[in-house]
């Protein structure tokens, strides 16, 4: 969502604690965090618990919010921190530095040249495909994850994704590419074996 | 001087290529390469297809309304739930 949106509601009413702000506010952002949520997590349940913290922590830090971002981006900051939260207790024997961190530089060089462009926009989109996209998706290490959803599906700017996440702008770039180069292979590895049934 | 555009080069820039906001000269150097390289032109395509069909799956989602009803009510705002 643009920042424009977010500059339509009274910080001050909000820093008051006005109810019917807030609850404005809840209404023009829920649906993003809630897709944020489901992306990151892949289960519906845990997508609704970080909607609530999500908004529940809003709530309390507003007083204290200081403008430097959005709303927009400062409330997508709060539910990646939530969501990743989530995802450390699900899977705790993984340590944090082997999750994600090992992204090195062969992951980079496309193996595959398969051109699957041209396959009709019904069976790209179709909902076996999109379980597949989500399934792809999932398989990027967590800081890659992060970065693509925010930028790539949700639209925000380097600039906003680099202050929802804490990053700098070139590390956001950096993981964006990586993220969206192993995406294209696993996409190009299913859209492929499409393309090979159609010309059979 | 920047060195000759060869397909490892290419693929520093090609974020900032599909996302339109790389500088004139070197678009241009770009497309210059994949009109002679298959496979990159293959990967650019493939790359813009991979971005624009999550961006397709994506805006489609809203928060279904019971979730938004128990959003409210834990929020402790349940005389806003109607709308
Ligand atoms: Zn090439």
């Amino acid at each position: 969502m643009s920042e424009s949106t977010s500059q339509a509601f009274s910080l001050e009413a909000l820093r008051a604690g006005d109810r019917t702000e807030f609850a404005r506010l809840v209404d023009a952002h829920a649906s993003q965090i809630y897709r944020l949520a489901l992306k990151m997590l892949a289960d519906p349940q845990d997508a609704e618990d970080v909607l609530q913290n999500t908004f529940l922590k809003a709530m309390q830090a507003l007083p204290s919010f200081e403008g430097r971002s959005s709303l927009s981006t400062w409330l997508y900051r709060i539910a990646v921190n939530e969501s990743l939260m989530t995802l450390r207790r699900r899977k705790p024997e993984v340590s944090i530095a082997g999750n994600g961190d090992a992204v090195d530089d062969d992951d980079y060089v496309p193996t595959q040249f398969e051109d699957w462009c041209c396959l009709p926009e019904k069976e790209l989109l179709s909902s076996e495909a999109r379980t597949y996209l989500d399934q792809a998706i999932r398989q990027l290490p967590e800081k890659l994850r992060t970065v693509f959803i925010l930028r790539d599906i949700e639209g925000l700017s380097i600039r906003e994704t680099s202050q929802a996440l804490d990053l700098t702008e070139t590390a956001v770039k950096t993981r964006l590419l990586r993220a969206r180069l192993r995406l294209r292979e696993y996409l190009s590895t299913y859209y492929g074996e499409r393309l090979a049934k159609e010309s059979t | 001087m920047p060195e000759k555009l060869n397909c490892q080069t290419l693929l520093a820039s090609l974020s900032d290529y599909v996302d339109g906001v790389l500088g004139d000269a070197l678009c241009q150097e770009i497309e210059r390469h994949i009109a002679a390289c298959d496979n990159c032109r293959v990967v650019v395509d493939t790359l813009k297809k991979t971005i624009y069909l999550y961006h397709e799956t994506a805006a489609t989602t809203e928060v279904p309304i019971d979730v938004r009803a128990r959003l409210f009510h834990r929020l402790d705002l349940d005389d806003f739930i109607q709308k």
